[in-house]
């Protein structure tokens, strides 16, 4: 009876423990691109935080904008000051989920394909956002990438016409991230 | 012993539901970051106000080349076309060795002056975050060479003697993203004056802002008050006004000035030009910025 008691208690906690799975980084990659026929423009962060329940698939992903780096220094001025607004809207934050967990088994070695909605917010304005993105998962590690479009114009950031060939309107947004278990 | 088990389960159901919310809403929260310094940025557009030095430094691995023109007084007359046909200039490289250290090197023929100068960030506003600083600093340092011939060849000349110093502490706030105001202690030290009643040291309060109208487009105000009147009756104090217009990587600045120097020592100490009397030049700065060394955004691994 007493056995039984004690293994039934360790299963429940053991599974509990299981549930409430968070695995997250601090070092996880952003990086955009904008490509026109006049400029190409690069930048990316480094430092981008990103924690999932994988329990429930749910990913929640804060970015602060200063910690972009473009190759001219310039280049971030403006995008700090002039488009996203860095000291309004300090932070680009996603927050979505897997939309199918049984697309998806954390517990197992393998590399998975899953479509991950949620919203996006950039420059103060919160657009709902669908992408398909790989999880990769092996040796206490889930990999996580998605590339996905995200257009200046969705969330308000306004182009002046003489930068028109020089800013594209759609722009690349390449999201990587290595994550391994938080341990509290 | 079923007892204690019956009671302790619960309290550790409790205990671990607490620890781990379900709903996930605050994943983010469950790191505990405390939010993040943010400086404030472009406190001015250009590293001056307009002749002054700004709080602003040239980026870290960038060059600045710098033109800058004053032309004659407005009140030269028909004959010079009202200042248009005289110019003193400045041709400058700057750079900075990174974000907090800029090196500067100009020469203008205003008296064939050559200036070398450093500029330090020393502290800067904070905007937002854990830590609270409503200013930002910076050191200013600047030695200029006068080239000019001796007044006196038959005299003992010291090379030294063509030697003039000076010191700022650059005290800046942006106060929104219009409004920037900045005050500037100013110390000036010349090896060799006129006259045996004139001062070597010169002590003056900078005054300068800057309100912009739009993403690209400033209005800048700048004064220099020469403390203690150390100066000799003829001079006066620098008043500038302007305006910032930005297209990429250059910066135009258009003003007008009662200074043609363009270094520190020169427009603090050596104007003569007022404003009552019509002694005003037009002038501009045109700054235009090479990126030397690239920051390389690392790829994704």
């Amino acid at each position: 009876m007493n056995k039984s008691l004690i293994i039934f208690c360790i299963v429940v906690l053991s599974s509990f423990q299981m549930m409430g799975q968070k695995f997250f980084t601090r070092n996880g990659h952003l990086g955009f691109f904008s490509k026109t026929n006049m400029e190409d423009i690069k930048a990316s962060n480094e430092s981008v935080t990103y924690i999932m329940d994988l329990s429930t698939g749910e990913i929640n992903i804060s970015a602060l904008q200063t910690n972009f780096q473009f190759e001219k220094a310039l280049m971030q001025e403006h995008y700090n000051e002039n488009y996203v607004e860095s000291s309004k809207f300090p932070k680009a934050i996603f927050k979505g989920k897997i939309d199918d967990m049984s697309k998806v088994n954390f517990k197992m070695e393998g590399v998975y394909n899953a479509k991950v909605s949620g919203n996006l917010e950039i420059h103060g304005v919160t657009k709902p956002y669908s992408v398909d993105a790989v999880f990769k998962v092996g040796g206490g590690h889930v990999l996580a990438e998605t590339n996905f479009k995200v257009k200046c114009a969705d969330h308000n950031i306004k182009i002046e016409s003489s930068l028109k060939n020089n800013i594209a309107e759609s722009i690349d947004v390449n999201a990587k991230a290595d994550l391994t278990e938080l341990k509290k | 012993m079923i007892r204690i088990f019956v009671f302790c389960f619960p309290v550790l159901f409790t205990l671990l539901s607490a620890a781990q919310p379900e709903n996930g809403e605050d994943l983010l929260s469950l790191l505990g970051d405390s939010d993040p310094i943010i400086y404030s940025s472009a406190t001015f557009k250009s590293t001056r106000v307009i002749n002054g030095q700004s709080i602003e430094n040239v980026a870290g691995g960038v060059m600045d080349f710098r033109v800058s023109h004053r032309f004659g007084t407005f009140n030269s007359g028909i004959h010079k076309m009202f200042g248009l046909d005289i110019a003193s200039m400045r041709l400058g490289l700057e750079y900075g060795l990174n974000d907090r250290v800029m090196v500067g090197l100009g020469r203008s023929n205003v008296n064939e002056e050559v200036d070398a100068f450093t500029k330090i960030k020393i502290f800067k506003q904070v905007e937002s975050g854990p830590r609270k600083m409503p200013i930002s600093l910076s050191y200013f340092a600047s030695m200029v060479m006068r080239g000019t011939a001796w007044a006196d060849p038959n005299r003992d000349n010291y090379f030294t003697s063509r030697l003039f110093y000076c010191h700022q502490l650059l005290l800046a706030r942006k106060f929104n993203d219009q409004l920037s105001i900045q005050l500037t202690p100013t110390f000036v030290h010349r090896n060799l004056v006129e006259t045996k009643a004139d001062f070597h040291d010169i002590y003056a309060m900078g005054y300068g802002g800057r309100y912009k109208l739009t993403r690209r487009l400033a209005v800048n105000a700048e004064y220099f008050h020469v403390l203690g009147n150390r100066l000799p009756s003829g001079n006066t104090n620098s008043l500038s006004l302007g305006v910032d217009l930005e297209t990429g990587g250059h910066v135009f600045q258009l003003h007008i000035t009662n200074s043609a120097s363009m270094n520190e020592k020169g427009f603090i100490t050596e104007t003569t030009g007022e404003w009552s009397k019509g002694d005003i030049q037009f002038g501009f700065n045109i700054s235009r910025v090479f990126t030397i060394k690239e920051k390389k955004p690392p790829l994704a691994q």
